[in-house]
């Protein structure tokens, strides 16, 4: 099946880019309270990732499964997740859905479907197939699950296992590689040695679909494509983008060793500067609304951030520290 | 008779029957029956339900973490303790974090069978239990007996929480019992198998039978030695343990695990710090070797605890 079957409508286009805006503004806002040594811990940025991930996100629907990775705040936005949650968990609000007790990318509401990564790569793909999985053995049907990987995350052993586990049982599963060239520091020339990571596909029995991690319509027909494949029964689905990090590692990493020239090539285009130039080229907004489009979610995304920083943060003396749900089987440790 | 093995089989089937949100996963478990038949015949029993996994001990353990976040209450077998190693990130980094940072229990079962078999090796021998007890977030058993195989993997399943289940291989075939309970102590309660009022013995496992021989010899001496089957290492019952050592003031732990940072040092750790008063003399602990375990059945029998190395320890911590 074509891509171009996959039609994305201009309100389609839109609604992506307006909420690959609202994530772009908001990571700003977290780079600055970042800088500003209003977080704590790390910060892990998306940006000329937005494209990509607002097309993972935006063609689930609620009850599907969606297990995004560091660089996904569209996706996350898309699929439901807030502004002001996201806020919360980087600013360790006691109101987050963490509660302070995780961090940053590390937030989910696993109830709603929305999985709380942990930093190991590769190890969401089997828990989101084994959510399928389980949804399949309760008679439901026409559910996916979707994840994002990295270039990097595409060499553990976790990726592996996941993958080929996935396909041996023909989940309705996506897994999402945003081949941004470096993992961390290191290029894909020392993280893999096949020709095209798409060439994976073949390997493990799933459909292969390669994107133009810069271009928006291709990201939202690829995904598109991708997930009513699988919703339809086609197994797993093989995505792999390619793009480049336009940050660093994290707000860290300045990201000196990225090659200039890769910086200066197709791969280098910021996909939020493109499509908002194609949106404008095709006459779907003025620039005057393109601004106000800017303005509206600078003010959420400021006023958001002013809460949230008179909100609670975690009391010691009121955590739990239980580790188990199960009150009768928690230790208790003398500690005098 | 029943076996422990067909004990913890029986578990499996019960729990099957009585629960929908049951299934099993795990390598070679399913028309095959489990490379030691812990699942013999479930597959036929309960079509759909029991299936066959890849060697992905990773991807194992991650699909039942996903499935138990959608309901499920999965049991995952590795097909060798030692094996759990692979799967050992899904297991201490996601299942056993997922309650603390989300709010969201992560009620998995992962069987391991554990222990020493003559013959066994350096790969498939392992007692690991202290490894998983080490990480917040994972309750870990070690049934001792038939009953309480039975009864305590039944009972693991209806948890909230992951659980590690440390069934012992030495076990499964040569203990046997007439019938099965239908309940016992409830998980996190040690027992006590046998009474006495000269020195506590806490050990677990398949060391408790080693432990019994052993007490047995010293009882023709008149010694009359306690011990505490702990089933539980964690949560671990050291009201239980405590309130032994206070009867008896002599204490010796013996487990087939390796020594540093095992359950026998968390349990002196526990009665030096909590009990010291209690103690008339410094406990002691019996461990296996601290190398890989061996091969030959001439090393391996010496790099175990047994019923003649746990005599010995007794006498000396008796005399001292």
């Amino acid at each position: 099946m074509p891509k171009t079957s996959a039609a994305v409508t201009q309100a389609d286009y839109i609604k992506a880019y307006r909420i690959m805006l609202l994530s772009r503004v908001l990571e700003e806002k977290l780079a600055s309270l970042y800088r500003a040594g209003m977080i704590k811990g790390g910060v892990f940025l998306g940006r000329g990732q937005e494209a990509l991930s607002v097309s993972v996100g935006t063609h689930l629907h609620r009850g599907d499964i969606f297990a995004p990775l560091i660089r996904d705040q569209a996706g996350r936005l898309a699929f439901g997740d807030t502004v002001l949650d996201t806020l919360r968990t980087y600013l360790g609000s006691q109101l987050g859905s963490m509660r302070g007790r995780d961090g940053n990318i590390h937030r989910g509401r696993p109830r709603d479907g929305y999985y709380a990564m942990i930093s190991h790569l590769g190890a969401m793909i089997p828990a989101v197939s084994g959510a399928l999985f389980a949804r399949r053995l309760k008679g439901e049907s026409g559910v996916v699950g979707a994840t994002c990987i990295g270039d990097g995350g595409t060499s553990t052993g976790a990726f592996h296992e996941g993958l080929n586990a996935a396909a041996v049982e023909k989940l309705p599963l996506i897994v999402v590689v945003a081949n941004n060239q470096y993992a961390y520091s290191t290029p894909n020339s020392r993280q893999y040695a096949c020709e095209d990571l798409l060439d994976k596909a073949a390997g493990y029995g799933v459909t292969g679909h390669k994107a133009d991690g810069t271009n928006l319509l291709d990201c939202l027909q690829t995904l598109r494509l991708a997930v009513r494949n699988a919703r339809e029964g086609g197994g797993p689905q093989l995505v792999v983008a390619d793009l480049l990090r336009l940050v660093g590692h994290g707000e860290h990493d300045d990201g000196q060793y990225v090659d200039p020239k890769l910086k200066a090539s197709p791969l280098g285009g910021d996909c939020l500067a493109l499509a908002e130039h194609h949106i404008l080229e095709q006459g779907w907004a003025t620039a005057e609304e393109h601004a106000a489009w800017r303005r509206e979610v600078e003010s959420e995304v400021n006023s958001t951030a002013d809460r949230v920083r008179r909100e609670p943060t975690p009391d010691p003396e009121e955590d739990d520290w239980a580790a188990l749900s199960c009150p009768e089987y928690r230790e208790h440790y003398a500690t005098s | 008779m029943i076996t422990y093995l067909e004990a913890i089989r029986l578990a499996q089937q019960k729990a099957l029957a009585t629960d929908p949100r049951v299934f099993l996963y795990g390598q070679d478990i399913g028309n095959f029956g489990g490379a030691f038949k812990a699942t013999k015949n479930l597959s036929k029993e309960f079509p759909g339900r029991v299936f066959d996994a890849p060697l992905s001990e990773d991807a194992i353990v991650g699909m039942a973490i996903g499935a138990a976040i959608e309901g499920m209450r999965p049991i995952v077998e590795m097909q060798f303790a030692d094996f759990s190693t692979c799967g050992l990130n899904q297991i201490v980094n996601h299942a056993a974090t997922l309650y603390y940072r989300t709010g969201v229990p992560c009620p998995i079962v992962v069987r391991l069978p554990s222990g020493g078999t003559s013959g066994g090796g350096p790969f498939h021998s392992q007692s690991m239990e202290a490894l998983y007890a080490h990480y917040p977030g994972l309750v870990v058993l070690t049934p001792a007996t038939v009953e309480d195989a039975y009864t305590m993997l039944f009972d693991a399943v209806g948890l909230d929480d992951p659980v590690i289940f440390c069934e012992h291989k030495f076990l499964y075939n040569h203990l046997k019992a007439d019938s099965l309970p239908e309940t016992s102590l409830p998980i996190g309660k040690a027992r006590l198998a046998r009474t006495g009022r000269d020195a506590t013995i806490v050990t677990h496992g398949a060391m408790l039978h080693e432990s019994l021989a052993a007490v047995t010899e010293l009882a023709e001496d008149g010694f009359e030695i306690e011990i505490v089957d702990l089933r539980s290492v964690k949560p671990l019952d050291t009201d239980t343990v405590l309130a032994s050592v206070a009867r008896t003031g002599r204490l010796l732990c013996v487990s087939e695990e390796w020594p540093w940072g095992g359950v026998t040092a968390e349990v002196i750790a526990r009665v030096s710090s909590e009990g010291f008063g209690l103690l008339d003399v410094a406990p002691m602990r019996v461990n296996a070797k601290d190398t890989p375990v061996p091969y030959h059945p001439d090393l391996w029998s010496v790099h175990r605890p047994t019923a003649s190395t746990i005599a010995a320890a007794a006498r000396r911590l008796l005399l001292s």
